[in-house]
């Protein structure tokens, strides 16, 4: 039973022209297939690909050779092995990580993201999900719904995909039957309403045995509904829908060869476009008109949304890359904080007040998670309290963004409202989040425009404001040095400020422990204090112990290029240990003090200190003449 | 009231998209976002057709300008004549500079494909990419590799990230999501960015056909002198092949479905002497296009094993 995927091969011998001129208004439909190698998924995605002829004898060989090595299905051939491409995944057995396949038909081409189904491997069916039109939620029609069902079904509505698949699979296992077909169904629907999901198509398939795949079953007579592949063909694509919406461009790229042209490039998110229309410019807002749609050979009169276009406008308007294009009847709201459902994707724990990047479209900004509303669970949908979010968590959260940025909600665009997060040390993509709503309006808030400037400031106390940040274990000599070098400052007629755990953990912070998030929202607050009384022209010091770079980065960066000078008070645990002039180590290796920086809690030493204090060399006075001499 | 006028919206303007108009809508996006996140880009050229197609997604990308960074040909001196030509033709043609690089070390020992196996594309290809993304500092490198080639290629982000060694680790890729790119990296560290990663073979036939970008005329079949050897149809491209004892060029009708290193590029014999015929032939053909590869011949994992290493 071949699919005749390419049309009839009689077509393409006989008259080729003819053919590939029926082949050229083919749409593309994106998919994503959920479930594991259990429910016979790539069984299934072996057979689309195998009856479309995407895979060549050459191919099919090595896929025999390789499915006696390592199959599963002794002498039959293993289409896992075909799906499954890395090295580690062939000897485990197992999918890790997405792939992507592509087949045909006459009427459409198709590009399916095959995600593992497991729970570990939640990011990865996410990142499946993020360019998927329709999802396949395959069932095994002995085990009905399951938890992985419901996981995965609540991950891709997440993700917003709205055409659901229920693939009701190994029918030929349960003697074809419709009552334990209508059952399934039944308990899918309960769950589904529950979740959102409105509606979805149900079809009765067989992997294995190819029944209601690509041809009606002659086994279950009491489905009327299409095959799996007609089903796949038909569905309507969401194309109309995204035209009939605004225009909307985010700038991806300025193009200015010489001072004659001038052309924004992007890729169209919504609506069309035409050469006359109005357009405001976001976030500024200054509107013009769009002139020209410039392409390599004739100059169309529209483009429409998924497009990737260069427009240029009338009037000499100032846009960069970040910058959203919008109908200039319908713009488009900017905001720089909002609620989003944040998707966690690293080994290291989201913390809430750690500064990430933050991209979406074509902008770049800094971002911090103010407040995890709660987390989900993947399995129940239960909402539980959560101060962190784990790899494979998925939260609601507030986020504040370092400015606005015009958005809209992801549930309108995915292209306006999904981001990613990224560690500005590792730069490893550690989130994905889905803009929900704006929770204040950018245009709202205006800084106050300070008639007394911090330059003023610092003027009137004739000298110029630093942050001297103090880092190291506990014992380390910090708070000493910190106290010697402010009363040298303070001889010499220097305005300063010391900030240490005595006036900072009793009052502004009196209500944070020490677990890794509040050491976090520790730090973040003491920077934010540092950078006013710095903004008020003062040399301020600071005295914590501060043990991630995350964050002492993240006040680096409050402050203006040279105003910041990071001093790494460097004693080794053993040292400082014995010093313990407080008895807080003893007590924390007797279990007393639980989360104690150097025991059993890290301590991250600075990488490029401006100065380094080896306190096992020189005394606190040597350390303190040192630090006075540096900043003079 | 007429719903055509509901929210001015509905402009019956609009129209659908085909699958190629969305494949190439996806790749010039690509193009454009490494070329505003990176600061050094190049575009490696292998003059094969998934490279002619690529460099004319990349005219589309900036037209009315030149494409903003340089070809790269990472040359092994084996090429076939007519490839050369076509390289040199198309550089000038997008107005762009063509960077070609040779191993000097592979140079000096006279490294080839017959005397040296293996060793002939770890030297020239694997290291003399390195030796050329490290000269010019390139910290990001646009390849035509598509996904539906080979198996760790299926799992290969768009922007895939090499480590200051240019080692590609398949474990720790980064999650990319919608078309919203990472394209951060530390000093040392680069992409390689494969903008037709979602094509198959078909979709860039097709899309030659519709837009008539120039191939290199060894696609097209016509007679050429061919030994056999080893199961492979070679063409002898010019008088450095070795003739082994009781071996004599036979002239055949041949063409080429993918183009690489003379001796190690296997023909097909064939009639197919158009476009429409070689559309004709793919369709109709029951083995994949990289069998007619010596490279990918050695063992399942060999491609993923040479990409850890650093092949493109």
């Amino acid at each position: 039973m071949s699919l005749q995927v390419y049309g009839s091969s009689e077509l393409i011998e006989r008259d080729i022209v003819r053919y590939l001129e029926q082949h050229r208004d083919k749409g593309l439909l994106r998919l994503i297939t959920c479930g594991s190698v259990d429910d016979g998924k790539s069984t299934l995605i072996g057979r689309l690909l195998y009856d479309s002829k995407m895979i060549f004898e050459d191919q099919l060989a090595a896929l025999e050779a390789d499915s006696r090595r390592h199959g599963t299905q002794g002498q039959e051939i293993d289409f896992a092995l075909l799906v499954d491409g890395l090295a580690a995944e062939r000897e485990q057995g197992i999918t890790i990580d997405v792939a992507y396949r592509f087949f045909a038909t006459d009427r459409r081409k198709f590009i399916v993201a095959d995600a593992p189904g497991h729970e570990q491997y939640t990011r990865n069916m996410v990142t499946g999900a993020s360019t998927a039109d329709l999802a396949v939620i395959l069932v095994d029609a002995r085990r009905g719904v399951l938890v992985q069902t419901r996981r995965h079904s609540y991950l891709v509505h997440l993700l917003g995909i709205r055409n659901i698949v229920l693939a009701v699979n190994k029918m030929d296992l349960v003697d074809y039957d419709q009552a334990r077909f209508d059952e399934i169904v039944a308990d899918y629907r309960a769950f589904a309403a529950g979740l959102g999901i409105a509606e979805f198509t149900a079809i009765p398939i067989s992997g294995l045995r190819g029944d209601n795949i690509t041809a009606p079953s002659g086994q279950m007579d009491w489905y009327d509904g299409p095959t799996f592949l007609r089903h796949l063909e038909a569905v309507p694509l969401e194309e109309s829908a995204l035209q009939a919406a605004p225009f909307r461009m985010p700038v991806q790229w300025v193009n200015r060869p010489n001072h004659e042209f001038r052309g924004y490039c992007g890729l169209i998110a919504s609506g069309t476009v035409r050469p006359g229309d109005r357009v405001r410019i976001l976030p500024s807002g200054r509107t013009t008109q769009v002139s020209r749609i410039v392409t390599f050979g004739e100059e169309p009169d529209l483009a429409v949304a998924d497009q990737s276009v260069t427009l240029v406008l009338a009037d000499e308007v100032d846009v960069s890359r970040g910058d959203v294009i919008a109908a200039a009847d319908a713009p488009l709201e900017s905001s720089d904080q909002f609620e989003a459902t944040l998707v966690w994707m690293d080994e290291e724990p989201m913390l809430p007040g750690r500064s990430y990047w933050l991209k979406i479209g074509g902008a770049t900004v800094s971002a911090s998670v103010t407040d995890i509303k709660h987390q989900v669970n993947v399995n129940t949908l239960e909402e539980m309290p959560a101060k962190t979010l784990e790899l494979n968590g998925i939260g609601e959260v507030k986020l504040a963004f370092g400015r606005a940025v015009p958005f809209a909600p992801f549930d309108e665009n995915r292209d306006l409202g999904g981001f990613i997060l990224i560690d500005r040390l590792t730069n490893a993509t550690v989130g994905a989040g889905m803009i929900r709503y704006a929770l204040r309006r950018a245009q709202n808030v205006h800084w106050q425009h300070l008639e007394v400037t911090r330059e003023a400031h610092a003027a009137l106390k004739g000298q110029r404001p630093k942050v001297v940040w103090f880092t190291g274990l506990s014992g380390a000599g910090k708070s000493t040095i910190a106290n010697l070098v402010e009363k040298r400052l303070h001889l010499m007629g220097r305005h300063t400020f010391l900030l240490d755990g005595d006036n900072i953990r009793h009052g502004l912070n009196r209500d944070l422990g020490f677990t890794d998030a509040d050491r976090v929202e520790n730090v973040r607050r003491i920077g934010e204090v540092a950078k006013l009384m710095a903004d008020a022209g003062l040399i301020v010091l600071c005295a914590f112990i501060s043990p991630f770079r995350a964050e002492r980065r993240l006040v680096r960066d409050m402050l203006p290029d040279g105003e910041f000078c990071e001093v790494f008070v460097d004693a080794p645990l053993e040292v400082a240990e014995q010093r313990d002039a407080k008895g807080l180590y003893a007590k924390a290796r007797r279990g007393e003090l639980p989360n104690f920086t150097g025991i059993d809690s890290p301590y991250e030493p600075p990488e490029q200190a401006e100065i380094r204090i080896d306190t096992t060399a020189m005394s606190p006075e040597e350390a303190a003449e040192r630090i006075v001499a540096a900043l003079a | 009231m007429n719903p055509e006028s509901i929210n001015g919206a509905a402009r019956s303007g609009a129209r659908r998209l085909t699958h190629l108009e969305r494949l190439e809508a996806e790749s010039i996006h690509i193009i454009r976002e490494v070329v505003a996140e990176a600061e050094r880009p190049v575009m490696l050229y292998s003059i094969g057709k998934d490279s002619s197609v690529m460099l004319h997604l990349a005219r589309k990308a900036f037209h009315p300008a030149p494409p903003p960074f340089p070809l790269l040909h990472v040359d092994t001196t084996w090429k076939f004549r007519a490839m050369y030509e076509m390289r040199d033709r198309m550089a000038a043609e997008a107005g762009m500079d063509l960077i070609v690089h040779r191993n000097p070390e592979a140079e000096r020992l006279g490294i080839n494909p017959f005397d040296h196996g293996g060793r002939h594309t770890d030297m020239w290809k694997t290291e003399g990419l390195k030796q050329a993304l490290d000269q010019h500092r390139f910290d990001a490198a646009f390849g035509g590799a598509r996904r539906d080639e080979e198996k760790s290629r299926a799992k290969e982000r768009i922007f895939s990230f090499r480590s200051a060694n240019h080692r590609w680790d398949p474990k720790n890729q980064r999650p990319e999501l919608w078309r919203v790119y990472n394209a951060r990296k530390h000093p040392g560290e680069s992409i390689r960015a494969f903008p037709l990663s979602n094509w198959t073979e078909l979709d860039i036939w097709q899309y030659i056909h519709q837009e008539g970008i120039p191939i290199v005329p060894l696609y097209f079949s016509a007679p050429r002198p061919t030994v056999e050897r080893d199961g492979l149809l070679l063409m002898v491209d010019d008088d450095r092949f070795p003739l082994r004892p009781g071996e004599a060029p036979v002239m055949r009708s041949i063409r080429f479905r993918t183009l690489g290193c003379y001796p190690l590029t296997g023909a097909v014999e064939s009639e197919a002497a158009t476009l429409e015929d070689i559309i004709r032939e793919m369709l109709l053909t029951t083995t994949s296009e990289r069998q007619g590869r010596a490279i990918d011949h050695d063992q399942a994992a060999s491609m993923e094993k040479k990409k850890q290493e650093g092949y493109f």
